[in-house]
């Protein structure tokens, strides 16, 4: 039950990404007094970056859990022995959606920047709002031609150039929809 | 004594109540390793390293500060409790600046002895040297390093509870904590007093003595320069423990052969300065008591007692002793009297001192020891560092004969060896004075009511009918508990001794490391090094200052009698306020 | 003393206060002012009343109307409409206080998330003037205090309280009359009681919203406590980042200072206790208990070892009962009705009732009290309207960092310790 703070996770939530966000807090919250909660709770914290960035061998997810059980049984007050809990208990509920990340190198809600892509879709019209938008200038026109009428094109995406903002994706209309993350 | 039935690794023991588990499981013979713990000084379980289960409970439990209960069922070696150790050294691992190599504590560090237990396979997290290490060498005395500090928490223990000045603290959180003084000021702006404890105390290389080694090699091998060392006191009852003897071992002959073995020109004995400085300091202090000066009058020998003075009671200023330092006055004595003497220019002589201490690195370095543009001192090594210069030469040290110091400036008294123990320098003064207002040569001189490691030592002396008060403190803590005292009017004394370090020279900032396990084990090294010192003085022949006849001779040949006009410019100095953490504006 | 026709009540929490409900208060006060309304309608700013996503609220009693999402502009219209003309502005309403079908207005108490609550701690937020001890003590306030001091001895506070089986609201669910016994047991020349309101829970807000809206029911139950163990000061650490609650508390203390219900000798009883407040900079781990006590002391925020527990080795190495403000706000409610009308609360191990902060995603984001043994689906879905915009729920993450996830699966689970 805790102390009352009860934070809701909707499907557009990553779990991974919620970890992470817990860690980044009890690592920046612990008073650096004992090793396990200062010098642990980052390298958890390194571990979940790795994961996030798609960098993660199932050999760092073995490290993860192990880490995380150390620092419980290691910590000299509450907040170290309780600061892996939110790995362990979505490492407990939503393994599937760490080893997407780790295998698939995908993250399933979304989320994580660096494992999501997004492409332009056959349903472009060609209409060029995304292109406009684009801070990156990383879309272009390129695309077969979507109206043979009049000979506009559907737009394509430069994934070396793209930095995931997700303007195009707000910038299409809804009713296009032509835009989606992947 | 109360005991209790504990169980460990299936087998019982009874133990006493009052012990923790560590306690008991040394008891077994079982070591179980530690990093932070120190006892006394830093109880706070913060490094993990000595974790055991114990039965009953959820977690893994620091045995340093989890006492005894009867029945408690403790294991020390299960799967559980070694890969938690070896967990916590490899994370401790993963952020320490590992250059073991070429590191000043190689074969001396706590954290290496860890590491080679352990045996670790690999460190499988990315090396930081501490993302941004601060190396702080600003200050003429002690350097930090936090790129290897391991945030065990002893020295900030240490400068808490035994030098009393909590200049060194936790600073950030998390990640980020690091170990410095308020608002990363520099050492010499931060209040510190140089005694050094937390370089006693560190288990690795975060703190260290401002290396003077490179300085002394290039002065011996300088063929124009004439280089004079001179050893104090407690250098001798403790350089043996270097070459692995048992703590207590005296090494007078030793040192003296291995330094000469160096290639240096003279060895002389800063005792003889010790001396020296009796003639002046109780001089003095009959002056002050016979013609209304300004009483207490409080010794001036410890450079980081003079630090406290000036950073935290300027107003007791007055009261100080105007007397050098025993190897400063040395150092004068050896570019006036012994220059003329061998015919020397002055500017060729090169002075070392080699010192118990980290602070008198930071003395010779004020503007007022010198006299007539040149340095008294130019070069001061610690213990550490002149052995460490010893063994690097090759000096089979154990091996050496015993040699004698050189003359003319080699003789000393008794007196002037136990100036290295708190309350030595009190004695030493007590002997001359005694001596003086009773114009007898006295055969009672063992003051043992001033000896000893007791924080405050205070007695009321009858000297040739004069009431004389005095107390002796040792260790910044005590110092300024002392001063409080003194300061409040709720003591009042004639003469005070102080010196910076808990138990005096013995145990200085620049003293031999006692690693925890030895100090963890009850042993206490200042008294067995100030056995050392207190056994000389009890096989000499002259133990009285004033009977010396070296110093007899120094003031016959040269500088008349004591507080004479020479006297004063070359053995006295002056005081100034100091202010901590001065505004820019300053 | 004067009667009102109607009274105006707004809500003086964080929340509502970052959305200008004080801008909005002296507007309504300008505009009854301007009306003439100023002898007939009374205006008090309250503590929270929890429905923070519906914030800035007002609510006009006595018919319970209840406005959400108030602007400033929008004071003059109800002031005029309302108050003045008796007609509801009806598109100011929550929401669900409206029923389209017929168009009938519900009163704010049969909304639905306030129906399903059952409020102890928060038994006064939104309903008296924090700032006002009268307030306070005509809700029975300090009576629990007055009946302590007057007819009970302190093993008899403890035994109530053991009775109780309340149990420690900042997480870790010790019971609290035991901590309070092992207080008592430890004889000392001086002995302190201490309050956590060091709140650090990313998204939890439930101490600062009582410490907003009812600072007395803290005092008060401090006192108990001091009487009850034997201590004569107390210590409230509360952090900084809580203005609003930092000054509240300190109008509490002055004021109940001035009736004599703290300092020396109160109520006549001869009892002496006071309480000083001491803000924390916001160290989470000043939560933990002897780094919140190295903190006050004046140290570094770090852990102690323990034992000694601070009940044997406290603040300045005394014996010193530490609890969290919702465990102390619960006292003179278990004091006034008994420990067994508490203990009928709730479940088999968790008795009472619990404050919850609900944040993410979820429709109404505000604080809320249920009885021990709610399940959480209950609690998310029946009171916190469910995710918005129709998305899937995934999972719920309760504790703040010390917690863990539960998914969809658990939802049935009754929440208990």
């Amino acid at each position: 039950m805790g102390s009352g703070g009860m934070i809701v996770m909707d499907e557009d939530n990553c779990m991974v990404e919620i970890a992470r966000f817990y860690l980044e807090f009890t690592c920046d919250e612990s008073c650096g007094k004992c090793t396990p909660c200062r010098e642990g709770t980052y390298r958890l914290r390194e571990i979940l970056d790795k994961i996030v960035e798609g960098r993660a061998t199932l050999e760092d997810l073995d490290k993860l859990e192990s880490l995380a059980h150390y620092i419980k049984d290691n910590s000299l007050c509450g907040l170290g022995q309780t600061a892996p809990n939110p790995v362990l208990s979505t490492l407990e509920h939503f393994r599937d959606e760490y080893l997407a990340h780790i295998v698939d190198k995908k993250c399933p809600a979304h989320v994580c920047q660096k494992l999501l892509q997004y492409v332009v879709t056959d349903k472009c019209i060609g209409c060029g709002k995304c292109i406009s938008v684009c801070p990156q200038d990383a879309i272009s026109a390129t695309g077969d031609v979507a109206n043979e009428r009049t000979g506009k094109r559907r737009s394509v995406i430069n994934q070396e150039l793209c930095i995931k903002c997700g303007a195009c994706l707000e910038a299409c209309p809804p009713k296009i929809g032509a835009i989606v993350r992947i | 004594m109360n005991t209790v039935k504990i169980t460990i690794n299936n087998r019982e023991y009874e133990v006493p109540s009052n012990y923790t588990i560590l306690d008991a499981c040394r008891a077994a013979q079982i070591d179980v390793p530690t990093l932070c713990f120190l006892k006394d000084i830093n109880e706070t379980g913060a490094c993990r390293m000595c974790v055991v289960e114990v039965e009953g409970t959820r977690n893994l439990q620091a045995s340093c500060v989890t006492p005894v209960r009867n029945g408690m069922v403790v294991k020390t070696n299960t799967t559980r409790v070694i890969n938690s150790q070896k967990t916590t050294l490899e994370l401790l691992l993963a952020n320490h600046n590992i250059e073991c190599l070429v590191c000043n504590r190689n074969g001396q560090c706590e954290l290496q002895d860890l590491a080679e237990r352990f045996q670790l396979k690999d460190i499988y997290f990315e090396n930081y040297k501490k993302r941004e290490p601060i190396y702080d060498d600003a200050s003429v005395s002690i350097v930090r390093d936090t790129s290897k500090c391991v945030l065990c928490g002893r020295c900030v223990s240490v400068c808490k509870k035994q030098a009393g000045m909590s200049v060194l603290t936790f600073i950030d959180r998390g990640f980020e904590t690091h170990v410095g003084p308020a608002f990363d000021e520099k050492m010499e702006y931060a209040g510190c007093i140089y005694c050094g404890q937390c370089i006693n105390v560190c288990p690795v290389d975060a703190l260290k003595e401002k290396p003077h080694i490179e300085l002394v090699w290039e002065a011996i091998n300088d063929p124009k320069k004439h280089v004079v060392f001179q050893t104090a006191p407690a250098v001798r009852a403790a350089i043996a423990e270097e070459f692995g003897k048992e703590i207590g071992t005296g090494a007078t002959g030793k040192m003296v052969a291995a330094i000469k073995r160096l290639g240096v020109n003279k060895v002389f004995d800063t005792n003889f300065a010790a001396d020296l400085t009796i003639m002046e300091e109780g001089f003095e202090l009959i002056d002050r008591l016979q013609n209304g000066g300004k009483l207490p009058m409080f010794t001036s020998c410890s450079p980081g007692w003079i630090r406290i003075i000036e950073q935290y009671y300027p107003e007791f200023i007055p009261n100080l002793s105007t007397c050098k330092s025993p190897h400063q006055m040395f150092g004068a004595i050896i570019k006036s009297y012994y220059a003329k003497k061998m015919n020397i220019d002055p500017k060729d002589i090169f002075v070392v001192s080699v010192m118990p201490c980290s602070c008198k690195k930071s003395e010779m370095h004020r503007p007022e020891m010198a006299v007539n543009g040149n340095r008294d001192v130019d070069a001061v090594l610690t213990t550490r560092e002149v052995a460490k210069m010893i063994k690097q030469a090759g000096i089979d040290f154990n091996n050496l004969p015993d040699e004698d110091f050189d003359h003319p400036l080699g003789e000393y008294s008794g007196a002037g060896v136990i100036f290295g123990a708190t309350g030595g320098v009190m004695e030493a003064a007590l002997r001359t004075v005694a001596d003086v207002l009773s114009n007898q040569d006295l055969k009672e001189i063992d003051y043992n009511v001033v000896r000893g490691t007791e924080g405050i030592k205070e007695a009321e002396l009858d000297i040739a009918g004069h009431k004389i008060r005095v107390a002796v403190a040792h260790g910044g803590a005590n110092a300024k508990k002392l001063m409080d005292m003194i300061k409040s009017g709720e003591k009042e004394y004639h003469f005070v001794e102080i010196m910076g370090c808990n138990g005096g020279c013995v145990n200085g900032g620049g003293q031999p490391y006692v690693n925890a396990k030895t100090r963890n084990s009850g042993l206490d090294h200042r008294k067995l090094r100030a056995q050392v010192l207190y056994n000389e003085d009890k096989s000499k022949t002259v133990r009285k200052s004033h009977l010396n006849k070296d110093v007899m001779k120094l003031y016959d040949e040269f500088l008349g009698k004591p507080n004479s006009h020479l006297a004063h410019e070359l053995l006295h100095t002056h005081y100034h306020q100091r202010e901590i953490f001065p505004t820019q504006e300053n | 003393m004067r009667l009102y026709r109607s009274h105006v009540l707004i809500c003086g929490g964080t929340g509502c206060t970052s959305s200008r409900s004080n801008e909005i208060k002296q507007e309504m006060e300008k505009y009854i002012t301007e009306f003439g309304l100023e002898n007939e309608v009374q205006v008090v700013m309250t503590g929270c009343f929890g429905l923070c996503e519906a914030g800035p609220i007002v609510i006009v009693y006595p018919e319970g109307t209840f406005y959400s999402r108030v602007k400033v502009e929008d004071a003059k219209r109800i002031v005029e409409e309302h108050l003045l003309k008796g007609r509801i502005v009806k598109d100011l309403l929550y929401y669900e206080a409206i029923t389209e079908v017929s168009d009938t207005v519900k009163a704010v108490n049969e909304v639905e998330f306030y129906a399903k609550q059952m409020r102890i701690a928060l038994k006064n937020c939104g309903v008296i003037d924090p700032e006002s001890i009268d307030e306070y003590i005509a809700v029975d306030g300090y009576k629990a205090l007055a009946k302590v001091l007057t007819e009970m001895t302190p093993e008899q506070v403890i035994e109530e309280i053991t009775k109780s089986r309340l149990r420690g609201r900042g997480g870790a669910g010790f019971p609290t009359g035991k901590k309070w016994a092992f207080a008592a047991s430890y004889q000392a020349n001086q002995k302190y009681v201490a309050c956590n309101a060091d709140e650090g829970d990313p998204g939890a807000f439930m101490d600062r919203s009582i410490l907003e809206g009812t600072p007395h029911s803290v005092l008060e139950a401090m006192t108990i406590a001091g009487y009850a163990i034997g201590a004569s000061k107390g210590y409230i650490y509360v952090r900084a980042e809580y203005p609003i609650a930092v000054k509240r508390l300190n109008i509490a203390i002055k004021q109940a200072r001035e009736y004599g219900l703290l300092g020396e000798n109160i109520l006549g009883t001869g009892f002496n206790f006071d309480i000083e407040i001491r803000l924390g900079a916001g160290a989470f781990v000043c939560g933990e208990e002897t780094a919140l006590i190295e903190s006050i002391e004046g140290k570094r925020g770090m852990p102690r070892v323990r034992p000694p527990f601070p009940a044997e080795k406290g603040i300045w190495g005394k014996p010193t009962l530490l609890n969290n403000v919702e465990t102390y706000a619960n006292i003179p409610a278990i004091i006034n009705n008994g420990a067994e009308w508490f203990a009928s609360i709730g479940t088999e191990d968790s008795k009472g009732t619990k404050v919850f902060a609900l944040g993410g995603k979820i429709k109404n984001t505000g604080l809320v009290e249920v009885p021990m043994g709610t399940t959480l689906r209950e609690v998310i879905y029946g009171i916190g309207g469910g995710c918005p915009n129709g998305k899937k729920f995934k999972a719920v993450q309760t504790g703040g960092p010390s917690g863990g996830c539960l998914p969809e699966k658990y939802l049935d689970t009754p929440i208990s310790y």
